[in-house]
């Protein structure tokens, strides 16, 4: 398996995109570092900021990389090894140099500018977002042949958990506003991986404060060991879930 | 695609599997390999089924219709990732020298014309010395020098005892290398035959005559 990992690698990294990324990231983190005046007001927008770009760039970029690898795959699946092998090789060829990049672009400036358990809160959870977004896009590579298909998919799945969860999740709360809604919060937040790290990171850096009860009832559960030792769990679980769906489907499909 | 399909193939032969477009020759071959996996059914490879399992790839020598390949990858890197991934140093590199692919080592799959690929395919299919070859419709492609080389080489290992499986259309050739013909029609096996026995049957000399008689007659053993 090593060996395949290292033939995906050698592809992705020639491949200049994720070169671009790493780029990106580096220069997105200084920039807020030099901009936030304080460190924390930097790692807040960072926060906000890694939220909405590394999961869309993980998921299209992991659904392109699936389907322009079919012929890689195609020669692969002819010789003797197991399939689930070169989806797993794949899966963590695409997975690996998108954390690394991601290390690199934020977990440097992290480091020079606001080191401390906050900010590696953020570089853990930009690295579960990664390996989430990748397996969900798996997942919808796998699902359809079209590679337009594909990525339209992808990109419902990235709007769903972005943007249009977090709108459901408040129109909820408005329309049950009279009823104590912290625990149904709560499993609203572990339902969506991005709003898990938010929280994750949020409660760390002191504001929670300002969210009322909900923010004391997370800050009671997230703020001890156990708390953030079950959200990382849940947070395996949404990379395990999406991936081992996508393995069974690859498995038994015609190639 | 293929509908209750139920052949033996012994080694030490070459059997060529023909049939109109979309017959199911390809899928056959894929089936075999375990690219394509059947709803129903069992398929065994020295009496083993092959279903959900990989090790008996490596006895197979496989050249497909289209050799598709990762576009960033040079000649050379195909060759060393299948020898890393079957963790055997090439045995027989024939093909590679007859078609001057060294050559060629440094250059692009993807910048290659469709005929090379076919090249790299064929000698990446007889490269480990495997027991038995498939090809899908090897020749279509090659230039007529190259193709004289591959059906040479086809013939070489017939020799060696292994068992060949050639999908094609073209009736001469098949002529040429195979002993038995298998005639796939709708995912259905129409006859499956020697050559000699064909051309008895229909009293006619050359295979594409018999075959067409039959074709227009029906099979009547």
């Amino acid at each position: 398996m090593n060996k395949l990992i290292k033939y995906v690698l050698y592809d992705i990294v020639r491949n200049k995109i994720i070169v671009a990324y790493t780029l990106f990231l580096l220069l997105l983190s200084i920039g807020l570092f030099h901009l936030g005046g304080s460190p924390d007001k930097g790692l807040l927008s960072l926060l906000n900021l890694v939220l909405l770009t590394v999961p869309l760039i993980s998921i299209v970029f992991g659904t392109t990389h699936f389907y322009n690898s079919y012929e890689f795959m195609e020669l692969l699946v002819s010789q003797p090894i197991k399939r689930s092998k070169i989806f797993l090789s794949e899966y963590l060829g695409v997975s690996l140099s998108l954390s690394a990049a991601f290390g690199i672009g934020v977990g440097v400036p992290v480091l020079l500018f606001a080191p401390g358990a906050t900010g590696l809160f953020l570089l853990l959870t930009g690295i579960f977002v990664t390996f989430i977004f990748v397996a969900l896009a798996f997942l919808a590579s796998v699902i359809t042949r079209d590679k337009a298909k594909g990525i339209g998919i992808a990109l419902l799945l990235w709007f769903y958990f972005a943007l249009i969860y977090d709108g459901l999740v408040l129109f909820v709360l408005y329309s049950f506003g009279d009823y104590p809604l912290e625990k149904a919060t709560l499993v609203l937040t572990a339902l969506n991986p991005v709003d898990l790290g938010r929280v994750l990171v949020l409660l760390n850096l002191d504001v929670s404060a300002m969210m009322g009860y909900t923010g004391a009832l997370y800050k009671s559960i997230f703020g001890s060991g156990w708390g953030i030792a079950i959200a990382f769990a849940v947070m395996v679980l949404w990379v395990l879930l999406p991936l081992l769906s996508a393995r069974r489907v690859f498995q038994k499909r015609d190639l | 695609m293929l509908r209750g399909v139920s052949v033996e193939l012994d080694k030490g032969k070459v059997i060529s599997i023909i049939g109109p477009n979309g017959a199911g020759k390809t899928t056959m071959s894929k089936c075999i390999l375990g690219m394509v996996l059947p709803d129903s059914g069992d398929i065994k490879f020295n009496g083993e089924s092959v279903l959900r399992k990989h090790a008996y790839r490596s006895q197979i020598g496989y050249m497909p219709q289209i050799g598709r390949y990762p576009e960033n990858m040079k000649i050379r890197q195909v060759i060393e990732m299948v020898r890393d991934i079957r963790k055997k140093s090439a045995v027989d590199d024939e093909l590679i020298g007859l078609y001057r692919l060294e050559e060629m080592y440094d250059k692009r799959m993807g910048a290659l014309s469709g005929g090379t690929k076919q090249k790299v395919s064929a000698a990446l299919a007889f490269l480990f010395d495997p027991q038995v070859l498939i090809l899908d419709e090897p020749t279509a492609g090659l230039d007529p020098f190259a193709a004289e080389i591959l059906k040479g080489k086809i013939l070489k290992e017939k020799k060696k005892g292994k068992l060949i499986l050639i999908t094609s259309h073209i009736m001469s050739e098949v002529e040429e290398v195979a002993d038995e013909v298998m005639c796939l029609v709708d995912g259905n096996v129409m006859f499956y035959e020697t050559i000699s026995e064909l051309k008895a049957q229909t009293q006619e000399t050359r295979l594409s005559r018999a075959v067409a008689k039959i074709m227009r007659e029906g099979y009547k053993p």
